[in-house]
């Protein structure tokens, strides 16, 4: 079998739409093209029953019940409608909001924007394996603390946080608890029967499904209220207004479906691809893997090569496609926030790899990109200067450099 | 069944056009990078998403760096009217708008107003024109924000924007259009409506659902809606719906060029369209105004225009009762209120929207059935009486 470049290792910023899932969306972009929300002829009915059986596919996913799924235009519209909607709603509680540094940028501006508003925020630094201490977000949390908000899985590092036991925490103390789990679903079992979460922010496009659709989880039992951000037409209970796009819906319904069904046996697929680049990669002398091994979805290797330089890493690897820190903000140069908040210097956060491994990647691919990685790898050190020094077994963090 | 219905409900939604379809479907099968992304597949997403929204500001007289993509025509009134507010701060001015606005206008507007800010309502004539002395009133209050839709989605009403604009700009207002229903049955051009922000949707101009822009005057201070990744310049977050942003683009360029053939088209079959409907003892509604051509919003005295149109689904003619937006409430229509019209024949109301694949034969064939289910509906009346 040949290997196409560039070879895609970057499922964790957006994911190839599955071709069972396409065949679903078509009807909808051509036949069924009716408004759900016109409850005066058919085309309006069959596109709000496309809507609400995929509505019971989401919901199945995380064992959750459809009336408690809010479709939106993504998880990064999730994430705004929890945090500021819950927070404006139970202001009147208090004015505190505790997160973690590691989180989105779609968790973490939205709160920003909160703090500008009025409210306080603790941003907890998470350990050095990125996950966070228990005892320290007890401790954050103070008599005005009203909501919460954890990742369930890292889109950098793929660490996975243990939010039953933080969710049990926030139970007690009366606080709401919100949970980005965009990086999520097909990677983790959700229950969301057991799981003691008030809101949970998914996406579509990180699971096999279209972009410009998400949904946000609202708790029934206790009920959540929350402050809607976008008003009009009432769709979605008051929750979120707007036409649904229903193609877009009916892709994300049937990617979860996929996902329920065949996570397992993927994961288990990945999980071996992963270890196989792992084991390949760890041969490079001087690379650190960022984020805790163990506790971390199977997708996810993140590693830092010393002794490279960043940009020119990238530039070196073009023929597989991966990130440098987040997609998301990968417009800027800055050294990825998350890795820094894990403690890792500028040079080491800059000369991080996110590799992430998809249902469509093969066994084929990893042995590309593992032997690619060792050439350029080896190539990039042999111009280094600091490498050279490193060989030389000097120590880099005693040198005296001279400004310039 | 809707494969061999005849739709005419086009302000509630329009079929994707086959021609929109085909650029899409790259970008829902093999081109699936992220926009953000720095590899080849997230630049081929960008380059996609830049070319479409040369097409959407081509289409509307605007800039391309003038257009914030969104993921609806609702979300980009909701960021005008939200953003624009919270920009200007809450006391620099109330924030008014017409009484026939769609919700996705008044209802933020009315949030707005439960968070402690000023707002007022200008109002309309019979005809459903806003009321130039409503409106002298409105700004005689200092003023930050006003809005006016271009055209009423459920009379085709036209409002003469560039006047308002001018009047509100007169009192150092800024002044936002919902052009959601305008466009691609009218011409719409920024520039020349001269307003600060104009809200644009695709699924209006046989482009997908789930895509929509706001069109902003860059000197306009506004707080965006979505916080995060810090997309469209940081205005509207979230990574870019690629396959319906490059749809909406090419809806737009092709309803921008084919937009004189349409509304030809269009005109015409509404013309015979209320010429029989006169006959058949209708009132139309809003008809003494400038409409947009595809739209007709009449009644029947004595007849629940709810009855009637599922009679007419039933028939095979998908047509609204209210406005398809919100159709779940059972309240006869705010426009018709606002314009003076009685409850009673109100709650009659029925809407027509053609779209430029409706044909003479359908209205021929849409009257003969409507004939048929008055007399049937009348009958049935008197009976009940």
């Amino acid at each position: 079998m040949t290997v196409h470049t560039p070879i895609y290792l970057d499922y964790s910023a957006t994911t190839p739409i599955d071709p069972r899932v396409a065949e679903k969306m078509i009807p909808y972009l051509t036949t069924h093209f009716g408004n759900p929300a016109s409850r005066s002829h058919s085309f309006g009915w069959t596109a709000e029953k496309a809507v609400e059986n995929a509505r019971e596919e989401v919901a199945k996913l995380v064992n959750a019940d459809p009336r408690e799924i809010v479709w939106t235009s993504g998880a990064t519209e999730s994430n705004n409608l929890a945090i500021k909607g819950a927070a404006n709603f139970y202001s009147g509680k208090g004015k505190h909001i505790i997160t973690v540094q590691t989180e989105h940028k779609a968790v973490i501006d939205p709160v920003r924007d909160l703090e500008r508003q009025g409210f306080e925020a603790t941003f907890l630094a998470p350990e050095p394996n990125g996950l966070l201490d228990i005892e320290k977000f007890k401790a954050a949390i103070r008599p005005d603390t009203v909501l919460a908000s954890v990742m369930l899985v890292n889109n950098e590092i793929g660490v996975i946080q243990d939010i039953e036991t933080i969710g049990n925490i926030c139970r007690e103390n009366g606080i709401i608890f919100h949970v980005d789990a965009a990086q999520a679903t097909g990677k983790v079992a959700i229950d969301l029967e057991k799981l003691p979460v008030d809101l949970m922010s998914f996406s579509a496009h990180k699971t096999y499904g279209p972009k410009g659709i998400g949904a946000l989880y609202v708790r029934r039992k206790p009920r959540i209220r929350l402050e809607a951000q976008i008003h009009g037409g009432g769709q979605e209970r008051g929750f979120r207004s707007g036409t649904l796009p229903t193609h877009q819906i009916v892709g994300m319904g049937e990617a979860f479906r996929i996902a329920r069904e065949e996570m397992e046996l993927e994961n288990a697929r990945i999980r071996r691809l992963r270890d196989k680049l792992l084991t390949g990669l760890q041969e490079i002398e001087e690379v650190y893997v960022n984020g805790d091994l163990k506790q971390r979805v199977p997708h996810n290797l993140n590693i830092s090569f010393n002794y490279v330089e960043g940009e020119s890493l990238i530039m070196a690897v073009k023929d597989i496609a991966v990130s440098s820190g987040s997609a998301c903000t990968s417009a800027s140069l800055e050294p990825s926030y998350v890795l820094r908040a894990l403690g890792r210097s500028d040079e080491l956060a800059h000369s991080s790899i996110r590799f992430s491994i998809g249902r469509f990647t093969t066994e084929e691919d990893i042995d590309y990109t593992v032997s690619l990685m060792k050439s350029k790898i080896g190539k990039l050190r042999e111009l280094s200067p600091l490498w050279e020094m490193h060989q030389e077994g000097i120590d880099l963090n005693t040198v005296q450099w001279a400004a310039h | 069944m809707s494969a061999s219905a005849i739709y005419m409900d086009n302000n509630g939604t329009t079929a994707l056009d086959a021609r929109v379809l085909e650029v899409m479907l790259p970008f829902l099968v093999e081109q699936h990078g992220n926009a953000t992304s720095r590899h080849s597949f997230g630049r081929t997403a960008r380059t996609a998403i830049d070319h479409a929204r040369e097409q959407v500001a081509n289409a509307v007289g605007a800039h391309p760096t003038q257009v914030v993509f969104t993921g609806s025509g609702t979300e980009a009134d909701n960021m005008a009217i939200t953003g624009i507010a919270a920009g200007a701060g809450v006391d620099a001015g109330q924030i008014a708008c017409s009484v026939i606005e769609h919700p996705a206008v008044s209802r933020p507007v009315q949030a707005l107003r439960l968070r402690g800010w000023k707002t007022a309502s200008i109002t309309v004539d019979g005809d459903g024109k806003i009321s130039q002395d409503s409106l002298a009133r409105a700004l005689n209050t200092p003023t930050s924000l006003v809005s006016v839709m271009l055209a009423n989605n459920e009379t085709g009403v036209i409002q003469d924007v560039t006047a308002i604009a001018e009047s509100a700009k007169r009192h150092g207002a800024l002044i936002h259009t919902d052009a959601v229903q305008a466009l691609g049955k009218i011409p719409v051009e920024f520039q020349e409506l001269n307003v600060h922000a104009m809200s644009l949707s695709s699924h209006k101009v046989h482009g997908p659902q789930g895509v929509g822009a706001l069109v902003l005057d860059k000197r306009v201070d506004i707080q965006p809606l979505i916080y995060g990744g810090g997309q469209e310049k940081g205005l509207r977050s979230g990574s870019e719906n690629v396959a319906a942003i490059v749809g909406f683009g090419l809806a737009c360029e092709i309803a921008s060029r084919e937009l004189e053939q349409r509304s030809k088209l269009m005109g015409e079959l509404r013309g015979r369209l209320e010429q029989g409907l006169k006959s058949l003892g209708a009132v139309i509604f809003g008809s003494a105004a400038e409409r947009l051509p595809n739209t007709s919003f009449f009644a029947f005295p004595d007849i629940e225009g709810e009855t009637l149109v599922v009679a007419l689904d039933r028939k095979g003619f998908a047509v609204a009762s209210g406005s398809a937006c919100s159709s779940d409430s059972t309240e006869p229509s705010h426009v018709l209120l606002a314009m003076g019209i009685e409850e009673d024949l109100a709650r009659g109301a029925v809407r027509v929207s053609l779209g430029k694949d409706n044909t003479l034969e359908q209205i021929e064939a849409f009257l003969a059935a409507l004939e048929g289910e008055l007399l049937r509906l009348k009958r049935l009346t008197a009976i009940a009486v």
